[in-house]
């Protein structure tokens, strides 16, 4: 080796049960955070109270209510568990948001171009297209990690962008719905459209089997470990066998195809169209919900109804007290900076949970 | 001849044609391309002076975005952009520091702490952002007595608002600092070798804090560049990806001041290029690729550039006194 590396960083386990520390952090940093922005809303003039009451009465208050959080969270159920699995690996996918727009898209051409299949056959078949294209975008930063030592950090974002120009390009001219000022696709076919059980969304339950399987797959099986082992140190992984950059580009490709079957699901499920306004920020929410949940992916489904109610009840709140709806924006950037610095985390407990990612190097 | 020298008289002959072909086009896409350079480049320093010191900032995006934002309601409020840049510069030292704190006391995954840089900058602008305010000016472009009456380089580089004089004196003053000065020599020792330079009686800590400060307030300089010279206005997201335009422009010119400056006027004038393109009908691409073009750009400037350019070897990682 020509260079000298220096040692490996500290090597901390996850946590494999919910101790009480762990549970208290992320909730402790949530009240500090609303509590910090309560003093900037009153600073704008506004009620904190009014708004937050308004806030959560619309997310949590009602059956319809708790339907329509259910219904915000499974895209961020899914985002948050995209970046879960790269964080596994050591990758920091920042590239959820645009995987989860490919997957939006293909899903929405999937659901308005295929005819005449039951809707047993049809949902599974465009969340599939989705997820396909999440991965593919995905893919192409794992690739370039793997063979070219390209920073995914960088390739996501620039793939983001990217993909949001392509994809709004798609929608005003190829795909744009006949006849149409606005710029969208057609609405999807009627055996497309996911349905949804006494309020309660089918595409939640799928998100949340889905953590399930990758909870049960990273720590029980042999690519599981593979991950953990690449996550962890993957000069030891390397040492031990394990193929990297295999398992580089099979995590992003995972990562990928998470992200865009969440906003396949988002179209087949919430919006039943594609539209270049709709599906911003679900894939940055991912990053906020996995660190929230400690990189667990199970622990990400508590994090991702939380914020998914704020969603759903932003714009009454604005209605209610004049606070504006990106007040969720800004709490969940303090919620990530309460989180991930050690500041409680040192208070509860002695050492902490960190994610690990990879320097430009290697 | 070398490649480097390859590229320059490549651009240069080009240049030449298109000169004798239209003149006024050419100096004034040239200098288009300059001003959509400038941002790039000093965003690309604010990379470089945490880089060569250890400490990875991808926060460079959300430094700026929030200058940029301060910069511009600051002014707006007071009338008085004066005022408003120095609140920016301010902001962005601010940011610097917490960097700092968090990448240097806490040690913390400095990709992670990056983020939460960037994610905090947007939220926060994106809730106190206000529609429809504007500002009393922008900082008007001064020409240079006597250079600016040279033909094609006149119009290209003497013709700039104040900012961007000002980033162009910090771009040179940064590639002497770093290469001719004792602080230049120690922060590349404490980003190679930190306990070498810790054994050698530099203080590591003190370095990494000094370097990530004043880096935040070149980023806020990049800021308030495109709020108050380049743009006039402010609105969601309005940095739109610049300042990781910027960490592919530094990895690409090596972690030299010079070679970043180099990798920003290329991609500013291929930018101001493809603009000119659409303008004269020359080619009838769809607005959203031209858009996409610099994102494209980055990636693949990253791929041909891999694996042949080396970081600064103690990247990314905390320093801890005692360990090798």
């Amino acid at each position: 080796m020509s260079q000298i590396k220096a040692a490996p960083k500290e090597i901390s386990r996850p946590p494999k049960s919910f101790d009480v520390g762990s549970w208290l952090v992320p909730i402790i940093a949530v009240l500090v955070a609303m509590t910090l922005a309560a003093i900037l809303i009153k600073l704008q003039g506004s009620n904190p109270i009014t708004a937050y009451k308004s806030l959560f009465k619309t997310a949590f208050g009602s059956a319809a209510g708790i339907g329509a959080t259910l219904g915000k969270s499974t895209p961020l159920v899914l985002s948050g568990l995209a970046v879960a699995v790269g964080l596994r690996a050591g990758l920091f996918n920042i590239g959820a948001q645009g995987q989860l727009l490919s997957g939006a898209l293909a899903a929405a051409w999937a659901g308005v171009s295929f005819h005449g299949l039951p809707g047993f056959i049809h949902i599974p078949i465009a969340l599939i297209i989705g997820a396909f294209f999440g991965s593919i975008v995905a893919g192409i930063s794992g690739y370039l990690k793997a063979y070219r030592g390209v920073h995914e950090v960088i390739t996501t974002i620039m793939l983001n962008s990217i993909v949001m120009g392509v994809a709004d390009y798609l929608a005003s001219h190829p795909l744009r719905e006949p006849d149409q000022f606005l710029t969208r696709t057609s609405e999807i076919q009627p055996s497309a459209k996911m349905p949804v059980y006494a309020h309660l969304p089918l595409g939640f339950f799928i998100a949340v089997a889905l953590a399930a399987v990758i909870w049960w797959i990273l720590g029980r099986t042999t690519s599981g470990f593979r991950i953990e082992t690449v996550g962890r140190n993957r000069h030891a992984a390397w040492y031990a066998g394990i193929s990297v950059k295999r398992t580089v580009i099979s995590a992003m490709l995972a990562s990928g195809a998470i992200a865009g079957l969440g906003g396949a699901v988002e179209t087949l499920g919430i919006t039943y169209r594609y539209a270049p306004a709709f599906n911003l920020g679900l894939g940055f929410d991912g990053i906020t919900i996995a660190l929230l949940g400690r990189v667990h992916p199970l622990g990400i489904i508590p994090g991702a109804i939380l914020i998914g109610g704020m969603r759903a009840g932003a714009a009454n709140m604005q209605f209610d007290s004049g606070v504006a709806p990106e007040l969720v924006d800004l709490l969940m950037a303090l919620i990530l900076l309460l989180v991930t610095a050690p500041l409680i985390t040192r208070f509860f407990k002695g050492n902490s949970n960190k994610a690990m990612t990879s320097g430009w190097g290697n | 001849m070398t490649k480097r020298n390859g590229y320059f008289l490549f651009v240069a002959l080009a240049t030449a044609y298109f000169y004798s072909k239209d003149g006024d086009v050419t100096s004034s896409v040239y200098a288009t391309g300059a001003a959509f350079a400038l941002p790039l480049a000093l965003a690309a320093m604010v990379g470089i002076m945490c880089e060569r010191t250890g400490i990875v900032n991808i926060g460079i995006e959300g430094t700026m975005l929030l200058s940029a934002f301060v910069a511009f309601f600051v002014s707006s409020l007071t009338k008085n952009i004066m005022i408003g840049l120095i609140c920016a510069i301010f902001t962005g030292a601010m940011m610097g520091l917490i960097l700092a704190v968090m990448a240097v006391a806490w040690r913390m995954d400095q990709i992670i702490a990056g983020t939460i840089i960037n994610i905090l900058a947007t939220g926060l602008t994106s809730f106190l952002y206000v529609q429809g305010r504007t500002i009393p000016s922008v900082f008007q472009a001064i020409e240079v007595p006597v250079l600016s009456k040279i033909p094609f380089f006149g119009p290209v580089l003497f013709i700039h608002g104040p900012l961007t004089f000002f980033g162009i004196f910090i771009i040179l003053a940064l590639y002497v600092a770093i290469y001719h000065t004792s602080w230049g020599l120690r922060s590349r020792a404490v980003g190679e070798h930190p306990s070498s330079a810790d054994t050698a009686g530099v203080s590591v800590v003190r370095l990494r804090y000094i370097n990530v400060t004043i880096a935040g307030a070149i980023g806020a300089l990049a800021g308030s560049y495109l709020s108050l010279e380049l743009v006039g206005s402010f609105e969601r997201g309005f940095t739109a990806g610049k300042g990781f335009t910027a960490l592919a422009l530094m990895i690409f010119g090596r972690w030299n001041p010079l070679g970043a400056l180099g990798a920003a006027l290329f991609f500013g004038l291929a930018q101001a290029y493809s603009n000119q393109l659409m303008i004269d009908q020359v080619v009838n691409i769809p607005t959203q690729f031209t858009a996409i073009l610099p994102y494209v750009m980055t990636i693949v400037v990253l791929t041909i550039s891999a694996g042949k350019v080396r970081p600064p070897a103690a990247e990314g990682q905390p320093y801890e006194k005692g360990q090798a």
